[in-house]
């Protein structure tokens, strides 16, 4: 195979995306065609993407399943929205300094936690790190043991459903069940505006994109193609002296990073934050994004991610109750169907009609051997 | 002058008794009529109180009530409900045309006095405390516990010598203690102190703090903080048995729903997420049962519960085996496919559960199963909770032989330690797998049906104990049942002791975020749990 450097196999992928989300989607909305509406929802898809995006590094890339996705995503939305509600104090029904919230819990001065976050660049900073620095310990104490598969899975989870109990408390200031929520301004611009909603929207689409190309020139590299060899041979990897550990830590820790990235861009966009989006279902949720779009390729995640909130708006708006029967019966459905997602289902057709072809061929040419098509664990 | 009055009394009443026969007492007519002169109604009172006889009742409800009249300054009457005039024999007040009277003049209401009101309270309360109802005479004997009133002592004393029932009859005593702490001499209150302090009755402890606080008496001083000490300890230790318990009660709950988990997992690498929905499905077949049997067998509505234990089991079972036949199998080898296929099947099988059968239901108990056993005073361990950790005792024993006494155990440790091996040696591994998926699922579907004995009936119901179930799966390893038995008790026992050490409302939210610190600090120790399945040493990483 000729070998062509990673950035440039992600360049014209990356291009294509960016000319339709960053040029594409904004002429037709100033054309009228796609209202500020769908625009904003749109631009809440894209944020939920760059979740997905770090879900298939870990899951789809390096075959790690973290069932703690909506843990990380949870800390930059409530990071973004902790700095939302303070950059309003002032503001609230009382007109406390404090959020409202506090003021019911009878809390009378600010926690020292929610101090940094009165700053911007620290609190982006902060939503970036924590998920980060959080998972980074997590993996310490779980890969370097070499608990993995579906220990790990088990023990994301329960993190998932600790943290989803612990911020149902009102005593961890974080506004118990109800969230964080009421976000009036940022950088002093009102959020409910078509300007801020606009701006909201591109800034998405050019972290997606950004992230995106990062990501692609990331499993192009040596690096995707160790993360690669670990997801399908862990043993070998170990014996040829690779620090399996190392690299499963960082890709964890990345994975976190995109998925705080995607809580602050989600906050401000959608305007609430409540404990129901980090737990054990949320969690899930994107896996079975990544999974219907296609594991293994970073434009399935983000088709799943798109495809299948833009089905849930839909379809929750009129059945609400049916939505958890269709996402469970997509999910098993995908996993046994389709193991490759939407993107796998030309190939997975291809190779099904050459298998046909093949056992014709078979029958006319009596002792020909069909080639092995099984597919890789 | 009370006493004499009371002997006189008593005499009175024996000689009465010889005379006109024990069915017809008479209450004495003259105290009766006393009551109408507001100067000698207090002293009547006491003594109608005392005397205690059913017959009074009316009387006293109507003084109460302000239905008692005075007819022509000699005859008492009493206003019933239904508006016509009645004497004391419950006989209508007739004119001579044998009509109702309602006469308009000559009819004076007898006045209770204010200051006698709580007396006629009393004096009613004394009757109920000879009741035939036990509820009522406990709950009169209860409320009486909290009187300033001294007086009522004798009453007490006669009722409690009369008491057949033992637990209400120590409740009288302790109530008549808890009056003498009142006592004005101070061998009295010493005497009750020291009863409270042999008893170690848990409710008399605020009344010795109050009354510590205000005790001249030194001695009785030292009497009492003896006795509170005694209590306390008392308390302490009832509270740590009750923590025992508590984790125990939690630790069988774990061991039925992780039996089926582990092995599970310690055979096909599978960790069925829908665990919790299959429990789910134990606890509806419970309640179908429930409401079929009130529906058709209403006379035998408690046997529901016998049947519904064998056929949760069956009905869960058939449900795993139509799971693996028809998904897992599919994804033999791929662990997690298998774990999110899993997982998406509970999603459906709970929003069906939620659209077919509402939010919440629930499911009495048997008879049988209601109420506890008193292993101390003030200490109840529910018949409920003892049976469900029978049960799990018996589910244990069963599994171990099933699985190191029978040929099929034979089979399945022989597929789970060489899968391709075994297969060979000619036993069907899809088989076993199928049977062992199915046996999983139907201890989920035992414990659902266990549950719903001491919890709500709802498509949540899994949710509460299976992050634990699975923590106890990573914690006691699948090499050995041990593993599964020692890990439940760990993460049972350590939920219910932290809980307390951590108290406020929140305490059983920090015990479960403690408990999966501590999951994650022992895996630092042993990776693979506390007895990993034998593998070859390379293959160090758990599945």
């Amino acid at each position: 195979m000729k070998y062509s450097p990673a950035w440039k196999k992600a360049l014209i992928p990356g291009s294509i995306l960016a000319a339709l989300l960053l040029i594409g989607l904004p002429i037709l909305n100033a054309l009228g065609v796609l209202s500020d509406y769908y625009l904003n929802l749109f631009g809440k898809y894209l944020a939920l993407a760059i979740l997905a995006l770090g879900m298939d590094l870990i899951w789809g890339y390096t075959g790690i399943l973290s069932l703690g996705q909506a843990i990380f995503f949870g800390c930059g939305a409530y990071a973004m929205g902790m700095h939302l509600m303070l950059e309003s104090s002032g503001q609230g029904v009382y007109g406390e300094r404090i959020p409202d919230f506090m003021v019911w819990n009878r809390v009378t001065t600010l926690p020292l936690f929610w101090k940094p976050f009165q700053y911007f660049p620290l609190a982006v900073l902060l939503a970036l790190a924590i998920p980060a620095v959080a998972a980074c310990i997590f993996g310490i104490l779980t890969f370097r043991r070499r608990v993995s598969g579906t220990y790990f899975a088990i023990l994301t989870q329960a993190m998932a459903f600790a943290t989803w109990l612990m911020c149902n408390r009102n005593e961890m200031n974080l506004g118990g069940t109800n969230g964080l929520t009421d976000f009036k301004s940022l950088f002093g611009v009102s959020l409910h505006t078509p300007f801020a909603l606009r701006t909201l929207y591109l800034v998405t689409a050019l972290c997606l994109v950004g992230s995106f190309i990062a990501c692609k020139w990331l499993v192009g590299s040596k690096m995707g193609l160790v993360l690669t060899a670990l997801r399908d041979q862990e043993q070998r990897l170990r014996f040829l002296g690779y620090p399996i550990a190392q690299y499963k830590i960082f890709i964890f820790a990345l994975a976190a990073a995109l998925a705080g990235l995607s809580g602050i861009l989600y906050a401000p966009q959608v305007g609430i934050i409540t404990p129901s989006q980090i737990g054990v279902l949320p969690s899930l949720e994107v896996v079975v994004w990544v999974a219907t779009g296609g594991r293994g390729t970073l434009i399935g995640a983000l088709l799943g991610a798109v495809g299948i909130n833009a089905a849930r708006s839909l379809l929750t708006a009129y059945y609400p109750e049916w939505w958890p029967i269709i996402l469970g019966g997509l999910f098993v459905g995908v996993v046994i169907l389709f193991p490759d997602g939407l993107v796998g289902i030309p190939n997975q057709l291809r190779q099904r009609l050459r298998r046909t072809r093949a056992q014709l061929f078979e029958r006319s040419v009596p002792g020909s051997v069909p080639s092995p098509t099984g597919r890789g664990v | 002058m009370r006493t004499p009055c009371l002997v006189f009394l008593c005499c009175w009443l024996a000689l009465s008794a010889v005379g006109v026969g024990l069915a017809k007492a008479a209450p004495p007519h003259a105290l009766i009529m006393d009551l109408t002169t507001p100067a000698k109604q207090r002293a009547a009172l006491l003594e109608l109180r005392d005397l205690a006889d059913p017959t009074l009742k009316g009387v006293l409800q109507a003084l109460k009530e302000g239905a008692l009249y005075l007819w022509k300054e000699e005859t008492l009457l009493i206003l019933n409900d239904a508006g016509t005039l009645i004497d004391l024999d419950d006989k209508p007040l007739l004119d001579s045309a044998g009509q109702p009277l309602l006469p308009t003049e000559g009819l004076e209401q007898v006045a209770l006095e204010q200051e006698n009101m709580a007396l006629v309270q009393r004096a009613l309360e004394a009757l109920e405390l000879s009741a035939s109802d036990p509820a009522k005479r406990r709950s009169i004997a209860l409320r009486w516990g909290n009187l300033q009133d001294l007086t009522v002592i004798p009453l007490l004393e006669k009722a409690q010598a009369k008491e057949t029932v033992p637990g209400i009859k120590a409740v009288m005593v302790e109530t008549m203690h808890k009056l003498r702490l009142l006592d004005p001499a101070p061998q009295v209150r010493q005497q009750a102190i020291a009863f409270f302090g042999a008893t170690r009755a848990e409710s008399a402890l605020s009344r010795l703090r109050d009354l510590r606080a205000k005790e001249q008496d030194p001695q009785v001083q030292a009497a009492i903080t003896t006795a509170v000490q005694r209590i306390e300890s008392y308390l302490q230790m009832r509270n740590a048995v009750a923590y025992i318990f508590n984790g125990l009660s939690l630790a069988s709950i774990l061991l039925i729903m992780s039996l089926g988990l582990a092995i599970t997992f310690g055979l096909m690498g599978i960790i069925n997420m829908a665990h919790g929905e299959m429990l789910m499905l134990g606890s509806y077949t419970a309640y179908v049962l429930q409401e079929f049997f009130a529906a058709r067998f209403s006379a035998h509505a408690d046997t529901y519960f016998l049947v519904a234990l064998p056929l949760s089991l069956l009905v869960v079972g058939a449900v795993g085996i139509l799971l693996e036949r028809g998904l897992l199998r599919f994804l033999y080898g791929r662990p997690l496919e298998s774990l999110l296929v899993t997982w998406g099947i509970g999603l459906v099988l709970q929003q069906g559960a939620r659209l077919y059968f509402g939010d919440q239901t629930s499911v009495n108990p048997p008879t049988w199963l209601r109420g506890g056993w008193e292993i101390m005073p003030g200490l109840i361990f529910p018949y409920s909770r003892l049976f469900i950790i029978g049960l799990s005792l018996v589910c244990l024993v069963v599994i171990y032989w099933l699985l190191y006494r029978s040929n099929t155990g034979l089979k399945l440790r022989a597929v789970m330690q060489n899968r391709d091996m075994a297969a060979c040696m000619g036993i069907s591994s899809r088989k076993v797998d199928t049977l062992t998926f199915a046996l999983g699922t139907a201890l989920a579907g035992l414990a659902g049906c266990a549950l719903s004995l001491i919890g709500t009936v709802d498509p949540e119901v899994g949710k509460t104990y299976i992050v634990d179930s699975f923590m106890v799966v990573v914690l006691g390893g699948v090499g050995k049942l041990l593993g599964t038995v020692l890990a439940s008790l760990g993460v049972g026992m350590s939920n219910k002791l932290l809980e307390p050490a951590i108290g406020g409302t929140a305490a059983a939210v920090y015990a479960k975020v403690g408990i999966l610190v501590l999951v994650i600090l022992f895996l630092q120790l042993k990776p693979t749990g506390l007895f990993p399945a034998k593998e070859r040493l390379a293959a160090g990483t758990v599945r």
